[in-house]
């Protein structure tokens, strides 16, 4: 697309559009979110962008092609799975690990498995989209 | 012959020294159980492996299971070391031992597992190893169909076995063969026929019985070692091990009697007269294995203690002898260059060694005593003689076993003193890592023939109490059981035998023209396996014609149908239509999406079909938030624009609709959406129409924030309460996503080779 206005704007609307796909990803555990819409979120980003800019220049910026995004996305999402079995617990177990306390009450905050695990969720819809869309733009 | 090394390339490799090594050491493990099997007390070893479907990795080691151990170990280490020296200097030499190696570990387990699960998995095991080891030669292409054939017709004899396991372990209450051997015998109970028919087909295409057998001698293209190790003394005898396995719970019957009978001996006396006729060293070997094959399996149709102590006598010799025979055969090849009987001859002086163990096995393979194939000979006639069917037993077992003998001149009396032939290369000896197998084998043929009691005791005896199921008297197996009728026929087979091997050469004449007007079942399957291909291609171009059309069309036929027949079978009544409590809202929404559809329908644009579509799917959205689904509408928004996107970049690229192809097929596209759309709006209200179990959603409310800690319960199934299901399905985008992007890639590809 050759509209000047277009790509001046769209490289303001991408970050944008990325950092919420990244705020989505996080509140999702209490409020409407989580790691399927924040990846949708984040593909629209790079989406305009390519748009905007090409898909070449996007794979430039996503600096790492995004079906590697979408399979280390799935390994990450196993990781965490795998995090339970070796502390004893039957797969996929949730983990929970307090910082500065001894409960969800008391603690400042908290690192868990289950939030790994929806950053693969959202890593590999990224990818997963992403590699789609440049499939689709780049074959001519 | 390509399989052949350089003589002077290193052959102490890592993978063949290592292999040889680790199987070495397994047999001296086994080796120390010895005593407290022979004490009558099984070894049992337990990892629970899926404990909800009563599967788990258990193993049994009791006499039968031990003999076998024993001789996979035994004889695997000599034949990896053997092969390390055959193949030394073979670019994928390396590749060989791993899968010898494999096969090893897989036979083990075949003869270890206790659950009949883990049975099936390492009996499945030992097919593909024992693929890859046909099929070696890859570049040849009659090794690379030998070798499907033998999978093919193996692997579908393992399916037949899991269906008849999956029967017996069910019927049973337990899969652990132990426990079903130690319930008692399952004849006369539910399935027991249907068992039986399965497990056979199993065994029988294993153990390659008649008119299963064509596929081992054609296993033949394996390098020498292999054919020393999987088809003759290990793999092939799987299907024994589990007749022997099975005896306790499934023999007795008339069936398994008349069965085991008449196919065990058909086939012996079959493969007997095959090897009389061949010329090839290597397939008369493979001919006698099919031989002893046969004969195991007639003897497992008895159950009286001499048939059983004749079988298991017999497996171990043959084990020796025969392993010995193969590797022999390689040392022949290897020094002269050929396997023709009509040419081989007077090697004795050049190959001294290697005559000598050729020797010792010959004795033992035809029956001589003091060797231990001889007490086999005389415990066989014994237990024939028992044996319900004897008055056809017996005849049969004569003419194999005279056969066998003048087979045992052939192969190993023939190449050495006969007359010398026209050899392609000066023989010369074999080196010592391939000398010492065949020489270790003969030895132990020998010694256990001269110390019968000790043999019996520590290793016959018990395998023999194990497939009897119950401890046995023993004391069967003597050198000199005194003047009676089986050393009579020992001395028939002998004279039998002897006029055999002095007109062999007439014989093979006549059974050649015999064999010439027979049918020939190996080429039938190749006729049967291209009927087969024909039949799935014709089959595959009728169901699948690439029209994207006519995919979508059969899949939406298919699904109203089902729906529409599971709703009238099961009684759906009518809906009612309540319109009254629709707001302004509602009306609104649902008019924007019929509006979308609408404009699908008329325009001849993709794009403004394209956005006729996102409409629907926008007025789908609205539904969800006016009913106070976020996070479900955020992702139908998200999709909707993905899609919209994903479809406009797709579309840049494809023509204008065609009015006139789109209108040939609109009035059956009409009636089955019509259809599907009637159909799913039915199914629906007779959904709402239902009380809303509330159970799970006040479970998940409670539960999301005290054992989750989460206050979006959609977000908290997602990823903590259901995280296995969102696992799947993010693998599943991943694929999907891989799955396209090839296929886009591999389009371009193809269009950039035809510019």
């Amino acid at each position: 697309m050759n509209s000047i206005i277009f790509t001046a704007g769209a490289r303001l609307l991408v970050a944008l559009v990325f950092v919420f796909s990244l705020f989505m990803l996080l509140r999702g555990h209490h409020l409407p979110g989580g790691g399927f819409i924040g990846g949708l979120l984040g593909a629209v980003a790079f989406i305009i962008y390519s748009l905007a800019c090409g898909p070449e220049e996007t794979r430039r910026a996503l600096r790492v092609s995004p079906e590697g995004i979408a399979v280390i996305g799935l390994g990450i999402a196993l990781l965490a799975g795998l995090v339970s079995f070796f502390m004893g617990d039957p797969f996929f177990t949730g983990q929970w690990y307090w910082v500065g306390g001894d409960s969800y009450e008391t603690a400042a905050f908290s690192i868990n498995s289950v939030l790994v695990f929806d950053i693969g969720v959202y890593l590999v819809v990224l990818g997963g989209i992403l590699s789609l869309t440049f499939a689709f733009e780049e074959e001519t | 012959m390509a399989e052949h090394s350089d003589p002077n390339a290193p052959w102490k490799t890592l993978s063949g020294i290592g292999t040889s090594a680790i199987t070495a050491a397994l047999f001296l493990f086994f080796l120390q159980y010895i005593p407290t099997i022979a004490a009558g007390e099984p070894v049992r070893w337990v990892i629970p492996w899926i404990p909800s479907l009563d599967v788990s990795l258990s193993f049994w080691l009791d006499g039968l299971s031990l003999m076998f151990a024993l001789l996979i170990t035994g004889i695997g280490a000599m034949v990896m070391l053997y092969a390390a020296k055959y193949l030394a200097g073979h670019p994928q030499y390396d590749r060989f031992a791993l899968y010898l190696f494999a096969f090893m570990l897989s036979m083990l387990g075949v003869v270890l597992a206790d659950n009949l699960i883990a049975l099936f998995v390492f009996w499945e095991l030992t097919t593909f190893t024992s693929y890859l080891l046909i099929g070696f030669s890859h570049a040849d292409p009659k090794s690379r169909r030998n070798a499907l054939q033998a999978l093919l017709l193996t692997a579908t004899g393992g399916l037949a076995l899991l269906a008849g396991f999956i029967l017996m372990g069910v019927s049973q209450g337990t899969f652990e063969m132990s426990q079903i051997n130690a319930a008692g015998s399952l004849v006369g109970k539910e399935f027991y026929t249907l068992i039986l028919f399965l497990v056979l087909a199993g065994a029988f295409t294993k153990s390659a019985q008649v008119p299963f057998h064509f596929w081992l001698p054609n296993a033949m293209a394996a390098p020498t070692p292999v054919s020393a190790y999987l088809h003759s003394a290990t793999m092939v005898k799987a299907g024994v091990y589990l007749l022997a396995r099975t005896h306790p719970a499934l023999s007795g019957s008339d069936l398994w009697i008349w069965i085991l009978s008449i196919f065990g001996a058909v086939t012996a006396v079959f493969a007997s007269f095959m090897a009389l006729r061949q010329t090839d060293l290597k397939q008369t070997l493979a001919y006698t294995t099919l031989m002893a094959l046969g004969t195991l399996v007639m003897f497992l149709a008895g159950s009286s203690g001499y048939a059983i102590t004749a079988a298991m006598t017999f497996l171990l010799v043959h084990s020796l002898y025969k392993a010995g025979l193969f590797l022999i055969i390689g040392i022949i090849d290897h020094a002269t260059g050929t396997r023709d009987a009509n040419v081989l001859g007077g090697l004795k002086k050049a190959m001294p060694i290697t005559a000598m163990a050729a020797a010792v096995a010959g004795l033992a393979m035809a029956g001589i005593p003091p060797f231990l194939g001889f007490i086999a000979k005389e415990v066989a006639y014994a237990g024939a003689l028992e044996m319900h069917l004897w008055l056809f037993v017996v005849p049969m077992a004569l003419i194999a076993f005279a056969l066998m003998f003048a087979v045992a001149g052939i192969v190993a009396y023939k190449p050495f003193y006969g007359p010398q032939g026209d050899l392609p290369h000066e023989p010369h000896e074999g080196p010592w890592p391939m000398l010492l197998g065949p020489v270790v084998l003969g030895t132990c043929g020998l010694l256990f023939g001269l110390m019968p009691g000790l043999t019996a005791f520590y290793l016959i005896e018990p395998a023999v109490n194990a497939v009897m199921g119950a401890p046995d008297t023993g004391g069967r197996v003597k050198l000199w059981a005194g003047f009676n009728l089986p050393l009579l026929l020992s001395l028939i087979t002998f004279a039998l035998g002897f006029l055999i091997y002095q007109k062999h050469l007439a014989l093979r004449e006549r059974l050649a023209q015999i064999e010439a007007k027979s049918p020939d079942l190996d080429a039938s399957w190749d006729v049967f396996l291209d009927w087969f291909v024909r039949f799935s291609k014709g089959q595959t171009g009728l169901i699948q014609t690439g029209v994207l059309r006519q995919y979508m069309f059969a899949t939406f036929a298919v699904f109203a149908v089902t729906v529409l027949i599971t709703l009238i079978a099961r009684g759906a009544g009518g809906v009612q239509f309540n319109l009254a409590g629709l707001g302004l809202m509602e009306w609104g929404i649902s008019l924007l999406i019929a509006a979308g559809t609408v404009l699908v329908l008329l325009t001849s644009s993709r794009i403004t079909a394209l956005v006729g579509l996102g409409t629907v799917g926008i007025g789908v959205a609205l539904i969800f938030i006016a009913y106070s689904a976020p996070d479900v509408a955020i992702t139908q928004l998200l999709v909707e624009l993905l899609v919209v996107v994903l479809l406009a970049l797709a579309l840049l690229k494809m023509p204008y609709l065609d009015k006139d192809n789109r209108q040939k097929h609109s009035f059956p596209n009409a009636v089955l959406a019509i259809a599907v759309g009637a159909l799913t709006t039915w199914v629906l209200l007779l959904v709402v129409d239902q009380p809303f179990d509330r159970r799970l959603t006040e479970f998940f409310e409670a539960a999301s924030w005290t054992q989750a800690f989460g206050r979006n319960i959609v977000n908290v199934i997602l990823v903590d309460f259901r995280t296995l299901d969102t696992f799947g399905e993010i693998a599943v985008v991943l694929i999907a996503a891989l799955g396209a992007f090839v296929l886009l890639k591999g389009f371009r590809a193809s269009k950039e080779e035809e510019k």
